[in-house]
């Protein structure tokens, strides 16, 4: 196989890989915070933002291994 | 598709000028001149757009003073400027032939090392140097590596996720573009309009987070 052909396996298999985790973990929080709401409607603003916010730093993890999969494909230091 | 390199349109002497640079100067000239015809004539009886101006410079205060819980004076200018540009950056988007600046790296790099800096000056501006310096070995000296650590890699994420959001759902339109045809990618786009308003959001609030962290009392942990 040639570099390209590798790296192109390499993307797919960080981005497919890397999408498990947070989406699983973000499907929890979002779970815990419906219940939160739910239970709690008066403290739905508190609890929104601070979802937004641990969302975000979830989401993080997902968005490193695209960065990963980019730079694999755009710029890879050994593909010539 | 090239999502790490930008076209050139014309130098200035030796400074090669990006469309990517062009695009923020005209959200910037967008922003400036929607701003001063609102301010031009400030009445206490406000007008329409004076109106407007005034329930957004409220609403980013209000949001702030939740998040940092003191006067959120001094933060507003910062934290409003970062969410209207990014806001209005990841719309442009809706332009056609419009590439938005959030979409390439240099844009959120500049813009993730604002507020990197302006983190540590209000916290400085608030503690004194040697007080805010010696919050980062809180709540032990052997933590001091791991929170400096910290200041990198938030800020890093700070930028990539902002870059990877915006890029990545430009590049999902453009590839559902190129299979399907001319009226598919209408939903995808409309969904580009809510992430784009929602990644805004979501820098400012971290933002102002990292803000709030650096000007609390340093009793409390600093957030990561």
């Amino acid at each position: 196989m040639t570099i390209q052909e590798l790296s192109i396996a390499g993307a797919t298999i960080a981005v497919s890989f890397g999408a498990i985790g947070p989406a699983l973990a973000e499907g929890r929080a979002l779970a815990s915070a419906m219940e939160a709401i739910a239970r709690q409607p008066e403290s739905a603003n508190t609890l929104s933002r601070t979802l937004f916010v641990g969302l975000a730093m979830i989401e993080t993890m997902a968005i490193y291994c695209l960065v990963i999969a980019l730079l694999l494909i755009y710029a890879n230091p050994y593909a010539g | 598709m090239q999502p790490l390199s930008t076209r050139t349109l014309f130098h200035v002497g030796p400074v090669p000028i990006t469309s990517v640079v062009v695009t923020t100067w005209a959200i910037m000239a967008v922003i400036v001149v929607a701003a001063w015809l609102g301010t031009r004539r400030t009445k206490v009886a406000a007008g329409r757009w004076q109106a407007v101006l005034e329930f957004v410079v409220e609403t980013i205060g209000n949001q702030i003073r939740e998040v940092v819980l003191r006067e959120p004076r001094p933060y507003v200018p910062l934290v409003g400027t970062l969410f209207l540009f990014i806001a209005i950056s990841n719309l442009s988007a809706m332009v056609p032939g419009v590439s938005p600046p959030t979409a390439h790296l240099e844009t959120d790099a500049a813009l993730a090392g604002i507020v990197f800096l302006s983190v540590h000056v209000f916290g400085i501006a608030t503690h004194g140097v040697r007080k805010y310096l010696a919050g980062f070995a809180r709540p032990s000296f052997l933590l001091l590596p791991l929170n400096l650590l910290g200041e990198i890699t938030r800020t890093f994420s700070l930028m990539v996720r902002l870059f990877g959001n915006i890029m990545s759902h430009e590049i999902v339109i453009g590839v559902v573009l190129t299979l399907a045809g001319l009226l598919i990618p209408i939903p995808l786009m409309a969904l580009a309009i809510v992430i784009g308003i929602v990644q805004a959001y979501i820098f400012t609030i971290l933002a102002t987070v990292f803000i709030g962290a650096a000007v609390e009392t340093t009793e409390k942990q600093r957030a990561t």
